[in-house]
C-alpha cells in the first residue's frame, strides 16, 4: 500500500509523456510494482479514477504480489478508440459504458474467457463469455440540501419537472448533467432513459430553459453541488455520490422511483492482451469483488448485486446486448444528438 | 445323432444379424435425419429472428428533404439478443453508398436487391455468418433509390444447438438399436422356437417308434414335417421288408438243410460199410457247417439291424451267461470239454438278444477252437464302471494276430485248421460290443496255450 502510493506517479509530465506515446488521450496512469518489481505486467485501461480503482488492485496484489499492475484512466470514447483503431497493448479494459464494450467485443476486439466466476454469473451479468459485469452502479440526482431549501425532494421524474418549471429563478444556471456528446456514459443514461421513459425529453426541454451546465464527469459535477456552484446534478453515478456523501452528509441523494437507470461497470480481455491468463486472474478478482457475498477487501465500487437480491435482473440494469449497438449507429447517434442539443441548447 | 451332422451357420443367428443391421441401419437413418430436421430448426429459428430484424429496421426508411433517413429501431436488435448471444453486423446500403453499418460486410450489388428477404451464409471476419437481406426502393429527390438492408449474425449457437441435438440424437440412435438388436435376439429365438421343439420331439422317439407325428406345426415348417413323415413311412416299409427278407431266408435255408441232416443221420445208420460211414459223416458235417454259416449270416444280418436300432433294457448278465452256456452245454460235452463259471451279479443296459447272440458266438468260437477234454473259463466281474465277461480256453491261440483283424468280416486265423468256421463270430460280437458302447478284445491266456475273449460293457 505504501511502495504502492509512493510509486503512484499523477505528474503532469507522466501523462504528457503517456499522451505523446498514445495517439489516445490519457488522463492519469498510476503504476502498482510487484515483488519482485521486474516480475509480470499488467497493463489496465479504465473509466474509473485511479483513486477510486486503487484499492482493487492493492487487493490484488496481496494475492498476486508478484504481478506489476498498470493502470491508465481514459475516457470510454478514448478507450474505445485506443483498442479498436489503435490497437493499443491493454491486458484488460475497464468502462462504464456498457454500449462502447459491448461494441469492442461485438466486432470480435475481445478475448474469450471462462472460469468458476465467470460462470457463476447470472447470464444478464455476461455476454459471450467476453464482457462480465462487477458492479451495478445506478444513476441518481445529487441535490444540496441548502439550495433546496423549503422544497419538497422530487420522487420521480415527473415531480422533477414541475419543480424545475415552477422555481426557474432558483434553478437557472444551477444545474448540471452529463454532456452526452461527450461522454459515453451520459450518452448512455440518455438513450436508454429516452427509450424508457416519456418524461426524458420534457426533463430535456426544461433543463434547456433553465441554462443547463453541461460536464464531462460524475466527479466534477458533485463536486460542484457540494461546493455550492450547483443545486442539483442530475443523472450522476451513484457510486461516485456515495463517496462524497458519506463525510460530509451535505449532500443528498436521490433515486427516481419512476425508472432506475443501473449501469453495469464491465471488464473484458482485449484481442490484444499480452498475458490474457493472468488478465484472466483479474477478471476473478473483479468478479468476486462485485459478489457481495463473498468479497471482503475493501469496497468503494457497488457489488454487483446485493446478497438479498435473487438472480434476476429485476432491478432494470441495462441489458447487454446487440441493442447496445443501435444507439452507437452513426445514423441514430446524430439524430439523438441533435434532438438533445436542440432541447438543451436553447437560445 | 447330432454330433454326426455337419453344421453350418445358424438360422437364429442369421435372423438376429440381418434384424439387427436392419436396426443399425434405421438408427443411423434416424440420427441422420434428426440431425438434418434439427439443424434446419435451429438455422430456420436464426432465419426468421433475422427476417424480422431486417423487416423491422427496413420499415423505419424514409425520405425526408431528399435524403435517406434512418433510426434503427431498438427492438431490431434486442430480438437478435433476446435468443442468443451472437454478434451482430449490419450494413444499409442505399443507391450504392453505405448509409450506415459495416462496410466492409459483402451484401449483393444493387441491380440484385430483392423485395423479399433472402439469406446467405458467408464468412465475414474470420466467422461464418447468416447474413437476411431486404430491398426497399424510395423516393428521394424526385427518383427511385434502391436502400439494400442487410443484418448478420455468426452462427455458433445454431451449430451448437445442432452439436447438442445431434450427440442426444446419436444417444438415441445408439439406445434404440440395442434395444433393437436384444428384440431381434429374442424374435429369432421365439420364432425358431416350433423347428426346436419338432426337433425334440424327433429325439425322444424311441429307436424302433417310426409312427407318423401328429403334432400341429406352423405354415412354413409344415412341409418339412410332412417330408419326414412321408420319409418314415417308406423307412418304415423297407424295415418291414427287410425283416421279412431275414425270415423267409432263415427259413428257405435252415428247413432244408435240417431235412437233409435229418436224412444223413438216417443214411448214416443205415449204411454198414466202414468208409459210406465215413462219407455220411462227411456230409452230416459239411451240412453243419452249412447251417452254421446261415445261422451266422442270419445272425449278424439280424446283430446289424439290431445295433442300428439298438434298444436297452435291463440285462442281468448272470441269467444272460447262465443261458447261453446251458445253451451249449451239449456241444461241449460231445468234446468233454468243461465250461467253468464264476459270475458276479451283474446288470447292464442294452439288448439282451444282442449280447446272448455276441456271447453265444464268442463261447461257440472257444468251444470249437479248444481240443477235447480241456477247460473254458467264463468270468463276469466289475471292470471300472462296466461289467468284463472273459472267456478263456486251452485252444490253439491267435498266433499273435490282432483283435482288429480277427473282427473284420469273414476272417479268420492262419491256424484255423480242419475247424468250421465261417469268420462271423467274433465280427458279430464286436459290433455288439460297440453299439453298446463297449469293446472286445482278444489276448493270448496268460498260463498255457489259450485265447481269453473279453467282451466289456459299460454299465449304462
Amino acid at each position: 500500500m505504501r511502495h504502492a502510493f509512493a510509486s503512484i506517479l499523477l505528474s503532469a509530465a507522466l501523462i504528457a509523456l503517456a499522451g505523446a506515446m498514445a495517439a489516445f488521450e490519457v488522463e492519469e496512469h498510476g503504476r502498482f510494482p510487484g515483488t519482485p518489481a521486474d516480475g509480470p505486467e499488467l497493463r489496465l485501461i479504465g473509466t474509473a479514477e485511479l483513486r477510486v480503482f486503487a484499492p482493487l488492485i492493492e487487493d490484488f496484489q496481496r494475492r498476486h504480489p508478484e504481478i506489476t499492475v498498470d493502470y491508465t484512466t481514459a475516457s470510454s470514447a478514448e478507450i474505445f478508440r485506443a483498442l479498436m483503431e489503435e490497437q493499443a497493448r491493454f491486458d484488460l479494459a475497464i468502462s462504464s459504458a456498457m454500449d462502447l464494450q459491448l461494441k469492442i467485443a461485438n466486432d470480435g476486439f475481445a478475448r474469450s474467457y471462462t472460469s468458476r466466476e465467470t460462470t457463476r454469473l447470472p447470464s444478464w451479468a455476461r455476454w459471450r463469455d467476453q464482457v462480465f459485469a462487477f458492479t451495478s452502479e445506478p444513476a441518481v440526482v445529487v441535490i444540496s440540501p441548502e439550495r433546496f431549501e423549503g422544497l419538497e425532494l422530487p420522487r420521480s421524474r415527473h415531480q422533477l419537472v414541475s419543480l424545475l418549471r415552477d422555481h426557474p429563478e432558483r434553478f437557472r444556471g444551477a444545474v448540471g448533467t452529463y454532456d452526452v456528446r461527450e461522454s459515453g456514459l451520459g450518452y448512455l443514461f440518455a438513450t436508454q432513459e429516452a427509450r424508457s421513459s416519456d418524461a426524458f425529453w420534457r426533463l430535456a426541454e426544461v433543463l434547456g430553459r433553465l441554462d443547463v451546465q453541461l460536464y464531462c464527469c460524475s466527479g466534477q459535477m458533485i463536486d460542484d453541488v457540494a461546493s455550492g456552484r450547483l443545486a442539483m446534478a442530475y443523472n450522476v453515478l451513484g457510486s461516485y455520490a456515495d463517496q462524497y456523501v458519506d463525510p460530509r452528509s451535505e449532500l443528498e441523494i436521490v433515486t427516481l422511483e419512476d425508472y432506475r437507470n443501473v449501469m453495469l461497470r464491465t471488464v473484458l480481455i482485449p484481442a490484444t492482451a499480452q498475458d490474457p491468463a493472468r488478465a484472466g486472474l483479474f477478471v476473478d478478482h473483479l468478479l468476486r469483488s462485485g459478489n457481495a457475498a463473498n468479497f471482503e477487501g475493501p469496497r468503494i465500487l457497488p457489488p454487483l448485486r446485493d446478497p438479498a437480491m435473487r438472480d434476476t435482473s429485476d432491478f432494470g440494469p441495462i441489458r447487454l446486448g446487440p441493442a447496445l449497438l443501435v444507439y452507437l449507429d452513426e445514423l441514430n447517434r446524430t439524430a439523438f444528438l441533435d434532438a438533445w442539443s436542440n432541447s438543451v441548447e436553447q437560445p | 445323432m447330432t454330433e454326426s451332422v455337419r453344421t453350418r451357420g445358424s438360422i437364429s443367428r442369421r435372423l438376429t444379424l440381418q434384424l439387427a443391421a436392419i436396426a443399425a441401419l434405421l438408427a443411423l437413418l434416424s440420427w441422420g435425419m434428426i440431425r438434418g430436421f434439427s439443424q434446419q430448426a435451429a438455422e430456420q429459428t436464426q432465419d426468421n429472428i433475422l427476417a424480422a430484424s431486417v423487416t423491422a429496421i427496413a420499415e423505419e426508411l424514409r425520405s425526408e428533404a431528399g435524403q435517406i433517413r434512418l433510426e434503427i429501431p431498438y427492438a431490431a436488435f434486442s430480438m437478435l439478443g433476446a435468443i442468443n448471444e451472437e454478434r451482430v453486423f449490419y450494413r444499409i446500403v442505399s443507391d450504392g453508398e453505405t448509409l450506415t453499418g459495416y462496410d466492409d460486410l459483402p451484401v449483393v450489388q444493387d441491380g440484385e436487391i430483392s423485395a423479399g428477404v433472402t439469406f446467405e451464409t458467408l464468412t465475414y471476419r474470420g466467422d461464418s455468418v447468416r447474413m437476411a437481406m431486404v430491398g426497399r426502393t424510395l423516393f428521394a429527390s424526385e427518383r427511385a433509390v434502391p436502400v439494400l438492408v442487410a443484418v448478420a449474425q455468426t452462427r455458433n449457437a445454431v451449430d451448437a444447438i445442432s452439436a447438442r441435438i445431434s450427440r442426444a440424437a446419436a444417444l438415441v440412435s445408439v439406445a434404440f438399436f440395442v434395444l433393437a438388436a436384444g428384440l431381434s435376439f429374442w424374435a429369432a429365438r421365439v420364432s425358431l422356437r416350433p423347428l426346436t421343439a419338432m426337433a425334440q420331439t424327433v429325439a425322444r422317439r424311441g429307436p424302433s417308434d417310426l409312427s407318423p407325428f401328429e403334432t400341429t406345426a406352423p405354415h412354413e415348417i409344415a412341409p418339412l414335417l410332412a417330408a419326414l413323415n412321408r420319409f418314415m413311412d417308406r423307412l418304415s416299409a423297407s424295415l418291414s421288408r427287410s425283416e421279412d427278407f431275414i425270415a423267409e431266408a432263415a427259413h428257405r435255408v435252415r428247413t432244408p438243410l435240417a431235412t437233409v441232416r435229418t436224412q444223413a443221420e438216417i443214411a448214416l445208420h443205415a449204411v454198414t460199410r466202414d468208409e459210406n460211414k465215413e462219407i455220411m459223416r462227411r456230409v452230416i458235417r459239411a451240412v453243419d457247417e452249412s447251417s452254421r454259416s446261415a445261422g451266422q449270416l442270419l445272425d449278424h444280418a439280424m446283430v446289424s439291424f439290431r445295433t442300428d436300432n439298438l434298444t436297452r433294457n435291463d440285462v442281468d448278465l448272470v441269467d444272460l451267461v447262465t443261458e447261453v452256456v446251458n445253451g451249449l452245454r451239449p456241444t461241449a460235452e460231445m468234446k468233454d470239454i468243461r465250461i467253468l463259471t464264476e459270475l458276479s451279479p451283474l446288470r447292464v443296459q442294452g439288448d439282451a438278444i444282442l449280447l446272448q447272440n455276441a456271447l453265444r458266438n464268442v463261447l461257440d468260437n472257444a468251444i470249437k477252437y479248444s481240443p477235447a477234454d480241456s477247460r473254458v473259463t467264463i468270468t463276469l466281474r466289475q471292470a471300472g464302471a462296466g461289467a468284463e465277461i472273459r472267456i478263456c480256453d486251452q485252444g490253439r491261440g491267435v498266433n499273435g494276430a490282432d483283435t482288429a483283424t480277427l473282427t473284420e468280416r469273414f476272417r479268420r486265423g492262419e491256424n484255423v485248421g480242419n475247424v468250421v468256421g465261417s469268420g462271423l463270430g467274433l465280427t458279430i460280437a464286436h459290433e455288439v460290443a460297440r453299439a453298446h458302447g463297449g469293446r472286445l478284445d482278444l489276448a493270448p491266456a496268460r498260463k498255457g496255450t489259450g485265447t481269453c475273449v473279453t467282451l466289456s460293457l459299460p454299465f449304462s
